[in-house]
């Protein structure tokens, strides 16, 4: 590590006597989005096996939206989630898998179900001002004996010392790490190590900061450099993208970048980049990319899961898919109102239909 | 003027002076008593100016005066209601509980309201539940429904501590509802928060399966006469859209589909109007008192 590297990582903290920070992939649950939550038990052994092997500490396997999600609401999963996060479990050598549960759609249930699937760390996530509705679920996870972490999503729209707030009702009710989730991918840099920062200082010793970033507006990876930098001790990313919106953090890159910065994560990056470009490409549908739709929702704040329903919805009714997640930002929608998107898109087609706005030339 | 039945409001927090001004306007039910366990509350205070009698200790209080209330409102909490239903009962009072307490069968005036009119104790289930399940009950009773969906969105300022500390509670009450009244055969309940300033007016999507040849005329015909039926009692509830039907597909889990949606915008009696989710509380509550004292007045005569 150069001097001026060193420097900058005089506020970071390292995870662990051997890892500066831990990577959590999240490809089997964000990717679950991309995917319209159909992967199937093969994909999920093939695909924790691959990332294991890389040497990934832990891996996420649920719904999209969470335990539970499996609804008309988010779309319904193919394979049950329990039956993947169990095949995930039994494929697991070294890593550990996690879960995602949101209150208000998943339960308790669900939780004690996930561990007795294999489920060693219950990742619990509220929008980034309703922390106070994750309390009896992080006190049940902790009395299971479950690790946790805390997802505050939709970062972006709430000021650093707001989110220090949240953070501290997560950390009293005993979680473990609090991340900073840029659930639409519209922080850019100094937003990020800005509220890691602020979240830091709030929780001190008493737990861990992380950071989730999406890719919407490009810059995920060194979004993160930043949030390390600010003392993010876990970073999440997605094989090959392999999530929603414009998809996540990419974990190979990520992990070739830390190489170079001399952030040690533990991943093997050829075996990362193997995996990425054999494994998981066949898994996917198409590439996740930054087209307009994607990007718009940075720009304008948008829930990134919002894209593929935006995109059915403007199919259907022959509107925009951008001026949904636009008009999606504008209503200061939260992630779980993907129905609100509907109403969007039938809105859109009255006026459409009125003559107050013209025709979409095409399906965005 | 016609005979009224006497109420007490248990509870003067938001829920319980929301109601006052709901049974203010009864013509067969007259709010007469306020219990608090706090005299110099804001609630407290606001009902002896209303001429309610107040009386801050509780409903022991209540329950050892000589003159008693036809009906109690329970608005405390299910821990008060589940302690102090069984001496309602015994004291000839009818309670409509508004909390989670369940002791009473779960009611939604315009699906099951008839079948209750005799018990001693009705629970009004959720606010999510009273804006969806309706619904449900309407498309039930044209087609079978072997799934059923609710979606409630509500502003994070109308949604308090008790809903916030036991989400899942509002989740299993509603799901169950969503079966047993809404008449669909599986039932599932998701409820989002929204902080959003200036706060949104409570919405709620309801997805139900329907068979891929429904009469979907029917449905929809059925949708739109329980609107009209709902807003007898809650005026600000409409449908946003016309009912959405959908084919069967991988993502709708292989199921045709109804979606319909629907805003609850509050009377503003004395919750603000965003909070429909209280306001189709009390309103509810109301319905559910006022048809019960029909139906005992009627007796009587």
């Amino acid at each position: 590590m150069t001097t001026a590297q060193s420097d900058l990582m005089a506020n970071a903290r390292k995870y662990s006597d051997t890892l500066d920070i831990r990577v959590t992939d999240s490809s089997l649950r964000d990717g679950s989005h991309h995917k319209r939550h159909q992967f199937t038990e093969d994909e999920v052994r093939s695909i924790v096996g691959a990332l294991d092997d890389a040497g990934v500490p832990v891996i996420e396997v649920t719904h999209g939206d969470g335990l539970g999600g499996s609804s008309f609401n988010y779309g319904f999963s193919k394979t049950p989630e329990q039956l993947l996060i169990k095949a995930a479990a039994e494929t697991a050598k070294r890593a550990k898998i996690a879960f995602l549960m949101l209150p208000g759609l998943g339960t308790k249930d669900d939780i004690r179900a996930a561990q007795d699937n294999g489920g060693q760390i219950c990742r619990i996530a509220t929008h980034c001002t309703e922390a106070d509705v994750s309390i009896q679920h992080f006190g049940l996870a902790r009395d299971l004996g479950l690790e946790t972490v805390g997802f505050l999503m939709m970062s972006h729209s709430q000021p650093p010392e707001k989110l220090a707030g949240q953070a501290r009702i997560m950390a009293d009710a005993g979680c473990q790490c609090v991340y900073v989730v840029d659930s639409a991918g519209a922080l850019v840099l100094e937003d990020v190590s800005d509220r890691v920062a602020a979240v830091r200082a709030e929780l001190g010793d008493d737990a861990q900061v992380g950071f989730h970033g999406h890719e919407n507006l490009d810059i995920a990876i060194a979004n993160s450099i930043h949030a390390v930098r600010a003392g993010a001790q876990q970073v999440d990313g997605s094989i090959r993208r392999f999530g929603a919106g414009a998809g996540n953090t990419p974990t190979e890159a990520f992990v070739g970048v830390c190489d170079k910065l001399g952030i040690t994560t533990g991943i093997d990056f050829m075996k990362i980049a193997d995996a990425a470009q054999d494994v998981v490409r066949p898994a996917m549908p198409s590439e996740c990319l930054v087209d307009r739709s994607a990007m718009m929702m940075g720009y304008a704040g948008c829930y990134s899961s919002f894209l593929k329903h935006a995109e059915g919805h403007a199919e259907r009714y022959n509107v925009s898919a951008a001026e949904i997640l636009i008009e999606a930002g504008n209503r200061k929608l939260v992630g779980g109102q993907e129905d609100q998107l509907i109403d969007i898109a039938l809105e859109l087609k009255k006026k459409q239909d009125a003559g107050i706005v013209p025709p979409v030339s095409r399906v965005l | 003027m016609a005979a009224k039945l006497t109420a007490a409001i248990i509870g003067s927090g938001n829920i319980g002076t929301d109601l006052m001004y709901k049974l203010e306007r009864s013509e067969v039910i007259e709010p007469r008593w306020m219990v608090g366990i706090d005299a110099d509350s804001e609630g407290m205070k606001r009902a002896a100016d209303h001429g309610l009698i107040t009386m801050s200790g509780g409903a022991d209080e209540l329950l050892g005066s000589s003159e008693k209330p036809d009906f109690i409102f329970e608005a405390t909490s299910a821990y008060v209601h589940r302690e102090y239903a069984p001496r309602y009962q015994e004291a000839g009072i009818t309670a409509v509980d508004l909390t989670p307490a369940a002791v009473g069968p779960a009611v939604v005036p315009p699906a099951n309201l008839r079948e209750h009119l005799d018990a001693p104790n009705t629970n009004m289930i959720t606010c999510g539940g009273q804006a969806t399940i309706p619904m449900v009950h309407a498309v039930s009773s044209v087609v079978p429904v072997p799934y059923a969906e609710i979606v409630a969105s509500v502003a994070s300022v109308s949604a308090g501590p008790g809903t916030r500390a036991n989400i899942d509670e509002f989740t299993r009450t509603t799901s169950r509802g969503v079966e047993t009244i809404g008449g669909a055969q599986r039932g599932k309940a998701i409820i989002i928060l929204n902080p959003a300033e200036p706060p949104m007016i409570m919405r709620d999507t309801i997805f139900c399966a329907i068979p891929e040849d429904a009469d979907t005329d029917a449905i929809a015909a059925s949708i739109h006469k329980r609107e009209k039926e709902i807003q007898q009692y809650v005026p600000g509830y409409r449908l946003l859209q016309d009912p959405q039907f959908d084919p069967p597909s991988v993502l709708n889990g292989g199921h045709a589909r109804v979606s319909i949606f629907v805003e609850v915008e509050g009377a503003g009696d004395f919750l603000p109007p965003y909070a429909g989710n209280l306001d189709i509380m009390t309103a509810a509550a109301t319905k559910v008192g006022e048809e019960i004292a029909k139906q005992k007045l009627g007796a009587s005569v």
